[in-house]
């Protein structure tokens, strides 16, 4: 283990972006770095950026692939928008990144990758680095390539690619000083990743610190930065992403109510991380069902709901389309059931890796006849963990579908999770009947709740029917009895809407009452909360901050919540959703919009310059 | 699913309350009563017994019978039954579909269902024909078929379901007159033994849209000499005087008669419905004389929940989680010591 020597200038924050090709290992790296500095105790937030092809050509714009990581000592809650320090292991991921990085301030290249065929892939007629157009940044120009071979001659069993593949390491160690942090972790990493190969843990250690130390001598380097630990509860951690948190939630709430969990699942960009981390779970006898389409994702789900396993679908967007009519099917019998749809931009197959909050209205809404759904959405890669398993106890203890809301900025994002245990969560009663009850009928229903029981095949005496034609109201028998339609139409509103009673009241954080609410839902949680402090830490005390975790039904205290307000602005990655939902709800009140369709997060001063605008 | 002394069923024990609303004379009625009747010997509970149909005058058939069911979504009753089985390997699970619900808008399902090899049984009500909505061709019907969605003559080639469930790898194919009760009755119970995707064909008569489309082969008057009934291990022998009978000549199955050109029983094709190989059934499927009727194919391989129990078990057998709190505390935690919390 080694350590830097300089006496380091502390900073709050830090955002660092590496960037390079696919195969440079960026995300590895920025993982490195990420998870360090989260066991420093730094609050953290990461975001990764793939390219969308697979193997895309070397050195090529379209082939980069970068990593972001917000570090802090104090709250960290979005990856950030513009960045400290580039990273970059070539010209394309030079100019594919360059606009990212705040004026002044650091780059370090590989100027080994910045050769006449990679400047010609990247579209540079001349070289950036000695045409002067970086002169409003520090460079810290570095042949990390050469010092790469350098570090490792002398260990036998290396060929070319495992030496390229190594490079990575040598910036990292350089990062590391920079920000004065050990390199421990990592070692560790590599002692524990190629157990089976030596020679691998010995080359990847030796140009780690042989970045670290060309750092420490490299003069470019004239003073080091120190982020503290952040202040957060105390407690078992682990750094987490969000569509691994969905997928965690659920192994939660199965355990928690006793049942086996199944997965029906469709692969597609963004959600396919749950699928690949439920696949994993057989350990606790975890079902999962690649299914031949998003159809059969859903329904397999729907006939092992029907068996008694706590069953849910993953899915995105397009895929959200294909499952309306099952969903249908799953309303009108009333067997638990939930959709988690990773949100990307829309519409048709429209912006598969960027993030949008456009399917709001199609899970309101986006089935045949009037059939409510409860519709939650996670608002962090952390929070992916308690939605998930909210969406779970909803939808077993009232016996009607649930879909998930979550999106491609918070299921590939991650961040630190206090790990809970399962024996801290709340119960989930099920509505199960194991045993034959006479007079019992298949939509006798809970006073409360409206749920009617949970009757599985294999219960003896309790042989039932149930369908997607309308049901009579008690028997559950098939009936076109025109009164009957419309009492279980209302009924299955009505049981949806007291799911108000058994969600958690609105809050606003900031300010109770004032000039300006912020109004947010879903995945924007970060941004809009890190604006609204700002905003706070400007002097600007009238303005507080509403997030909603419940959509349908809407918590119950909403109107009184957004009435304290002189000024409501509903913010969305939509052309105005959540706010339309509001307004009908709701329509005395008086709403402003802002909204933003480019498949990206809200940026911090694109927030701060709006709220300064509509409080001025 | 052991068959207990106490299950001394009989058909009315799976009869539900429901009124049968099928068209008085439909073949539907003979398909429900004999399943009714085969289920008393297959030594199943009866609370174990599941019915998932998709949409059309077949798939009512859940209804009707005192177990329990599913009435889905159209085309889905494959993917809706694998879910079930999956979950509960435990129940016997039937599939109750028709040719436009299977063939067209189930078409995915059916082939995948068939391809995985799950242990559960579909039968497929082939009246050619859509009854439901009153009288459109369906992918089974044949070329020239007037219909309501065909007033000049079907021009879509029709599919087999025997081939395309063939070439899907179905491991058990049957196929049966919707006029012979007796023979589906114990069809029903063979497809039940199978271990793996059964999937039987019946040649169900619609007497509203499509009527007597089948009379060809199943009148009683000629069934005899137009239908072979195959059975495993036995001669492809067929006929009102049984001198009829299958040879290969070449690649194809001829027609011969026993006793005329030296011809004798012994030169007869011997059925083997378990071949791997299903080049021979695929023949059979596609003859039209005679038309092959009983058990085809019936060629048992691991069934896709064993697959599924057995990597399971493995995982299971030496994985370190036992609990999920095994896994959350795992791997790459870390400690926050001092507690604290974020400054507003």
């Amino acid at each position: 283990m080694i350590q830097t020597k300089r006496t380091p200038e502390a900073l709050e924050a830090v955002i660092i972006r590496f960037v390079g090709d696919s195969g440079d290992g960026m995300q590895l790296t920025g993982t490195q770095f990420s998870d360090t500095s989260a066991m420093f105790g730094n609050d953290i937030a990461t975001f990764p950026n793939y390219p969308s092809e697979i193997r895309a050509p070397q050195g090529s714009l379209y082939g980069v692939s970068g990593f972001q990581v917000h570090i802090g000592s104090v709250e960290i809650n979005t990856p950030g928008d513009e960045v400290d320090l580039l990273v970059a292991m070539n010209p394309a991921a030079l100019k594919t990144n360059l606009h990212a990085l705040k004026p002044g301030h650091t780059i370090i290249v590989d100027t080994d990758a910045f050769t006449k065929k990679n400047l010609e892939k990247a579209q540079y007629e001349i070289n950036p680095l000695e045409d002067g157009s970086l002169a409003n940044y520090r460079i810290i120009q570095v042949a990390m390539s050469s010092l790469t071979k350098e570090a490792l001659k002398g260990i036998d069993g290396l060929d070319n690619k495992d030496i390229t593949r190594t490079k990575n390491m040598f910036a990292l160690g350089m990062v590391y000083f920079m920000y004065n942090r050990t390199t421990e972790h990592t070692i560790a990493f590599f002692n524990n990743k190629f157990k089976a190969t030596p020679h691998i843990i010995e080359a990847n250690t030796k140009v780690l610190n042989a970045g670290f130390y060309f750092a420490e001598t490299l003069e470019l380097i004239p003073n080091t930065y120190s982020i503290s630990p952040a202040k957060m509860p105390a407690g078992t951690y682990r750094i987490i992403m969000g569509n691994k948190a969905t997928a965690w939630g659920f192994l939660a709430a199965a355990e928690k109510a006793g049942l086996e969990l199944f997965l029906g699942s469709y692969p597609i960009t963004p959600a396919s991380d749950i699928l690949h981390e439920l696949v994993k779970q057989r350990h606790f006898g975890v079902k999962s069902l690649q299914a031949e389409d998003e159809i059969a994702g859903i329904t397999s789900a729907i006939g092992a709901s029907f068996a008694g396993n706590l069953a849910i679908t993953t899915t995105s967007g397009p895929g959200l389309a294909l499952k309306g009519e099952a969903i249908g099917l799953a309303m009108i019998i009333e067997t638990p059931l939930v959709i988690v749809n990773v949100q990307r931009g829309g519409p048709s197959t429209g912006l598969p890796t960027k993030t949008e909050q456009s399917d709001l209205l199609q899970a309101l809404y986006g089935r045949n006849g009037e059939s409510p759904v409860i519709v939650i959405a996670a608002s962090t890669p952390a929070n992916c963990f308690d939605m998930a398993y909210m969406a779970a106890k909803l939808t077993l203890e009232h016996m009607t579908p649930v879909i998930l809301l979550t999106d491609g900025y918070i299921a590939n994002g991650s961040a630190p999770w206090k790990v809970k245990s399962v024996h801290d969560l709340p119960e989930i009663k099920t509505t199960l009947l194991k045993q034959a009850v006479d007079g019992w009928h298949p939509y006798d229903r809970d006073a409360d709740t409206l749920a009617r029981k949970w009757v599985v095949p294999g219960t003896k005496g309790m042989e039932h029917r149930v369908g997607g034609l309308e049901k009579d109201k008690v028997t559950g028998n098939v009936s076109y009895v025109p009164e009957n339609h419309e009492f279980m139409t209302k009924i299955r509103a009505e049981k949806v809407k007291r799911v108000e009673n058994f969600i958690p009241a609105l809050t606003t954080e900031f300010a109770a009452s004032g000039d300006l609410l912020v109004v947010g839902w879903g995945g924007t949680y970060g941004s809009l909360h890190s604006a609204v402090k700002e905003m706070n830490h400007l002097g600007y005390k009238n303005i507080g901050y509403a997030h909603f975790n419940y959509i349908n039904p809407l918590p119950k205290n909403t109107e009184t919540v957004l009435k304290q307000f002189k000024k409501i602005v509903v913010c969305e990655l939509n052309n105005g959703q959540f706010s339309s939902v509001l307004k009908m709800n709701f329509n005395a009140l008086n709403l402003c919009q802002f909204n933003k369709i480019q498949g990206l997060p809200f940026g911090n001063s694109e927030l701060i310059e709006m709220f300064k605008a509509l409080v001025n | 699913m052991e068959a207990t002394l106490e299950n001394n069923y009989t058909y009315k024990d799976f009869e539900s309350n429901q009124e049968v609303r099928w068209c008085p004379g439909c073949d539907d009625y003979v398909i429900l009563r004999a399943m009714q009747k085969a289920l008393p010997e297959m030594g199943v509970k009866k609370e174990d017994v599941v019915f998932i149909s998709g949409i059309g005058c077949s798939s009512r058939f859940p209804y009707y019978m005192n177990t329990y069911g599913m009435h889905s979504i159209h085309g889905r009753a494959p993917a809706i039954a694998t879910g079930t089985k999956l979950a509960n390997p435990n129940l016997s699970v039937w599939v109750i579909t028709g040719d436009g619900d299977s063939m067209a808008i189930g078409g995915n399902h059916f082939i995948h269902v068939l391809r995985r090899n799950i242990n559960l049984n579909i039968i497929l009500f082939n009246n050619e024909i859509y009854g439901l909505t009153k009288g459109q061709f369906s992918p089974t019907s044949t070329i020239g078929q007037k219909t309501k969605s065909s007033p000049y003559g079907n021009t879509q080639p029709p599919f087999s379901p025997g081939e395309l469930a063939l070439g899907a790898q179905a491991r058990f194919f049957a196929r049966i007159g919707g006029n012979t009760p007796k023979e589906m009755t114990q069809l029903f119970i063979e497809a039940e033994k199978f271990k793996g995707t059964s999937l039987i064909e019946v040649l169900q008569n619609c007497v509203i849209f499509n009527d007597g489309c089948y009379t060809k082969y199943t009148d009683k008057a000629i069934r005899e000499d137009k239908q072979l009934f195959v059975e495993h291990g036995k001669p492809m022998v067929f006929g009102k005087n049984r001198d009829k009978g299958l040879v290969l000549n070449k690649l194809k199955l001829e027609v011969v008669t026993i006793g005329e050109n030296g011809i004798t029983e012994a030169d007869i094709l011997v059925h083997d419905a378990k071949e791997q190989d299903p080049t021979l059934h695929q023949m059979l499927v596609r003859l039209e004389y005679p038309l092959v009727t009983g058990i085809i194919r019936s060629h048992e391989e691991l069934t896709f929940g064993e697959r599924e129990l057995a990597v399971t078990a493995q995982v299971q057998a030496t994985s370190k989680y036992k609990k999920v709190d095994d896994l959350f505390f795992s791997g790459d935690t870390y400690q926050i010591k001092e507690d604290g919390v974020h400054y507003e």
